[in-house]
């Protein structure tokens, strides 16, 4: 890896010097919480390996604006990674000795049960066939499967899209796109890897609606100048968890206790990422049995 | 391996699918890769240029730009249409570089005499090229010809990235993503469905290149 | 045979005709490129903001844009050259060992290289990324598409090595086992040394197919130059300038190779014209490797 280490320096070198000479570019989105440096945990729970280490490493995703989007600065940004910036901070470590790592959808469970991540914090909806492999602190959120349209459409809910034959974008390997394929004819499902791509499809008349969770919609609405629009009927509920590896009860505790003490730093973790575009924020939603 | 047969009919029709993709992608690219390759021999020098241009671009360039282009581009200039037909013409239009230079390293094979010859009998560039060179050309540029057909068959697995969905790749994407199926036996079924498809594909072009060697 | 043996030096009638014809195909040409213009236009394409980010060093992102591209460049050129470097080496052991070993073990080798032709090779990097961690193999995405990549390539290489062997006049084999020279001898002192020669533009070659294929690593979140163009977008909503860019970096990347390929296989032509081997066979077959690199469309 040294190897690697030193093209990536040599080649970004030059442009890295004049990038700090330009400034910061106030791009960190979310300020970073205070850090609890008192924190005392028992001998031999995550919790004090992680502190003694000083260090924890995060999964999150890379490409989800509001919630996982790595920044021009290679940094990411977003509601999840505030999330999982307010966990470390409470266990007494900072921002700067976080590692993240991108855990798109499909590899979550993976790297929860080979511990290459002490964590995930990624949209990452609770349900019974994932929590076979791992546990769930949380949930922290909860959004719900919704649509976008063009402003001008008249499609007014998951019902309509057959009528009028629409194509219907999302994820692929995403829970939204097996759900929508119950409204729709599967060939009429459009899938990308990002959903900024399905926003392009949109604007081109290539499909008529895109789906998944609500506030990723909102985001790209905002992206969009007002030329897309919400449905506003969320059909499915999407509780939104920390992934943690299973039946680690005293971790899962410990983020619950995070969650419920810091209701200022959730509330600025919104407002300085997904509140941008969502008009209220969310309250903590009852947070499920650690088990 | 049971999640191979509980989903059997999920593999079979992308293989289908897959199969269907390279059929077209096959024709299209085997006509127009000919066509460029007439381009690159012809005596008008827009034309040349054309033909050089297109295999520069496209034998250098990843298919995944090309099919970004494809899925996102043809949309931005008004072309709208099926995802299905965008990934074929991206693979008609990348492959086509390959059979192109396929095709005119096989006019670069036969003899000049044949050439030289149909010009003695008063034939035009066009009836000599497609009367007398590329019959015979083509029959020296079956191997390669082949292997470049084979190659897209195997690279049409990353269209299910670009919105095409059912085919075998993005087969495997469903059951290990949102279904969550373990990797080792869904991908084990995704090689063997290719296997299906490009080893009796070898086969038959070792047999094709046997049928039409011509000593020389 | 050149091209120009498939017409006849153009009279006064013919030249017209080409100019017609010229005239007709670069009007054709710009026309259409006019009509991708107006229509790009009116999809605000050529608005500053898509471009400028990636263009103008006085915009705020420029410098932020491309040390990510600097960066993505670099991991690009990081997996294409360990995946070389590995597939160099199995695909001449495969190749040496095939030529040399018992029946039964040739086989094998035959089999593995028909096997691994047969599947893309983005499959294989899937396949190395999501299986090898179900054995408890767990690696840095890198590794799992060098992997992938070098799976794919040392079976070509391979085959391209063979061939090069194959190619040797028959002589050459036959003078060094009569100077009593070993299997492996022959092959390391006398064979090798020649066939690499004559693979150097095929090897050139495959080295464009690897780096394409890079950009398959966007399957398995590595951050390479394609999958950092990606989160560029992301964050600019500039898809088709940044891709137009990406696009242009690998072409001009690539064809600096190619022309050094086909550079490499004149010298090594001219060399042997000069040295007076059989002349003959030896170039043809330097050119049939060059075609089996350049027609891999892997």
């Amino acid at each position: 890896m040294r190897l690697r280490g030193l093209l990536v320096g040599t080649v970004t070198a030059a442009l890295a010097l004049s990038m700090t000479a330009c400034g910061d570019k106030g791009n960190d989105a979310g300020t970073n919480p205070p850090v609890n440096t008192e924190a005392k945990f028992d001998e031999g729970t995550t919790m004090a390996t992680l502190q003694k280490a000083g260090k924890v490493t995060i999964g999150t995703k890379f490409d989800q604006p509001l919630f996982g989007l790595k920044g021009l600065d290679g940094k990411p940004a977003g509601f999840d990674v505030e999330i999982g910036k307010l966990i470390a901070a409470k266990l007494g470590i900072s921002a700067d000795k976080i590692e993240w790592v991108e855990t798109p959808s499909k590899i979550r469970e993976e790297v929860i049960e080979q511990g290459k991540v002490d964590f995930v914090v990624a949209t990452y909806t609770i349900n019974a066939k994932r929590k076979e492999r791992i546990s769930f602190a949380g949930p922290y959120y909860e959004a719900g499967q919704d649509l976008m349209v063009k402003k001008d459409s008249d499609i007014a809910g998951p019902e309509a899209l057959k009528a009028a034959n629409a194509k219907v974008c999302s994820v692929t390997g995403s829970t939204p796109a097996e759900k929508i394929k119950e409204y729709v004819d599967p060939a009429n499902v459009v899938l990308f890897d990002v959903y900024s791509k399905c926003a392009d499809a949109l604007r081109t008349g290539q499909v008529q609606a895109v789906t998944t969770d609500n506030v990723i919609l909102l985001g790209l609405i905002d992206a969009s100048k007002g030329e897309f629009k919400l449905v506003g009927k969320p059909f499915t509920k999407e509780p939104y968890g920390i992934g943690i590896k299973k039946g680690d009860t005293k971790f899962c505790e410990f983020i619950h206790k995070t969650l419920t003490d810091s209701p200022a730093e959730y509330e600025k973790a919104w407002k300085d990422t997904a509140g941008k575009v969502s008009p209220e924020t969310p309250k903590l939603p009852t947070l499920a049995t650690c088990s | 391996m049971n999640v191979i047969f509980e989903n059997f009919a999920l593999y079979r029709d992308g293989f289908f699918k897959t199969l269907l993709i390279c059929a077209y992608a096959m024709v299209g690219s085997l006509v127009l890769g000919t066509i460029l390759a007439g381009f690159r021999v012809s005596p008008v020098p827009p034309l040349r240029w054309i033909g050089t241009s297109w295999v520069n671009v496209f034998r250098n360039c990843p298919l995944t730009v090309v099919l970004f282009f494809c899925a996102f581009g043809l949309p931005e200039v008004g072309i709208n249409g099926a995802y299905f037909w965008f990934s074929i013409t991206a693979l008609v239009l990348y492959t086509a570089a390959f059979v192109c230079e396929a095709v005119r390293s096989g006019i670069n094979s036969v003899p000049a005499g044949q050439a030289e010859a149909a010009r003695a009998v008063g034939l035009t560039f066009g009836q000599s090229l497609t009367t007398i060179i590329l019959p015979q050309a083509i029959r020296t540029v079956v191997p390669p010809l082949g292997s470049v057909i084979i190659a897209m068959i195997k690279n049409s697995a990353i269209v299910g990235a670009f919105g095409v969905g059912g085919e075998l790749f993005a087969v495997s994407d469903t059951l290990t993503g949102s279904r969550g199926e373990a990797a080792l036996p869904v991908l084990t079924g995704i090689v063997i469905a290719y296997l299906l498809i490009t080893l009796p594909a070898g086969a038959f072009l070792g047999w094709l290149e046997r049928k039409v060697a011509i000593a020389r | 045979m050149s091209a120009s043996v498939l017409y006849d030096v153009p009279g006064p009638r013919a030249k017209r005709r080409v100019m017609l014809f010229s005239v007709l195909a670069l009007v054709g040409l710009l026309a259409g490129l006019y009509v991708v213009y107006r229509q790009l236009d009116k999809q605000n394409q050529f608005d500053a903001d898509k471009w400028s980010p990636l263009f103008d060093p006085t915009d705020d992102s420029f410098e932020l844009v491309w040390a990510r591209i600097g960066e993505g460049m670099a991991n690009t050129l990081m997996a294409a050259a360990l995946a070389v470097v590995f597939s160099l080496v199995i695909g001449t052991l495969l190749a040496v060992t095939r030529v040399t070993s018992a029946p039964w073990y040739r086989w094998i080798v035959v089999g593995f290289i028909e096997l691994l032709r047969g599947i893309p090779v983005v499959i294989a990097i899937f396949f190395v990324a999501r299986v090898l961690p179900e054995f408890g193999v767990s690696l840095e995405p890198m590794w799992y598409l060098v992997i992938g990549l070098t799976l794919y390539n040392s079976v070509v290489i391979a085959e391209i090595v063979r061939a090069g062997i194959n190619s040797l006049p028959k002589g050459q084999r036959e003078a060094a086992e009569s100077l009593g020279l070993t299997r492996g001898q022959v092959l390391r002192l006398v064979l090798l040394p020649q066939a690499f020669r004559a693979m150097l533009p095929a090897l050139i070659s495959q080295l464009v197919v690897i780096l394409k294929d890079t950009s398959l690593g966007f399957i398995i979140s590595y951050e390479e130059t394609v999958r950092v163009a990606g989160q560029i977008v992301q964050n600019l909503s500039n898809p088709i300038q940044t891709y137009l860019l990406i696009a242009v970096i690998f072409i001009v990347v690539n064809y600096a190779l190619s022309r050094f390929a086909i550079y490499v296989e004149r010298r090594l032509s001219q060399g042997k014209k000069a040295a007076k081997t059989d002349e003959g066979a030896a170039v043809v077959h330097a050119d049939d490797l060059a075609g089996a690199g350049a027609t891999n469309v892997g």
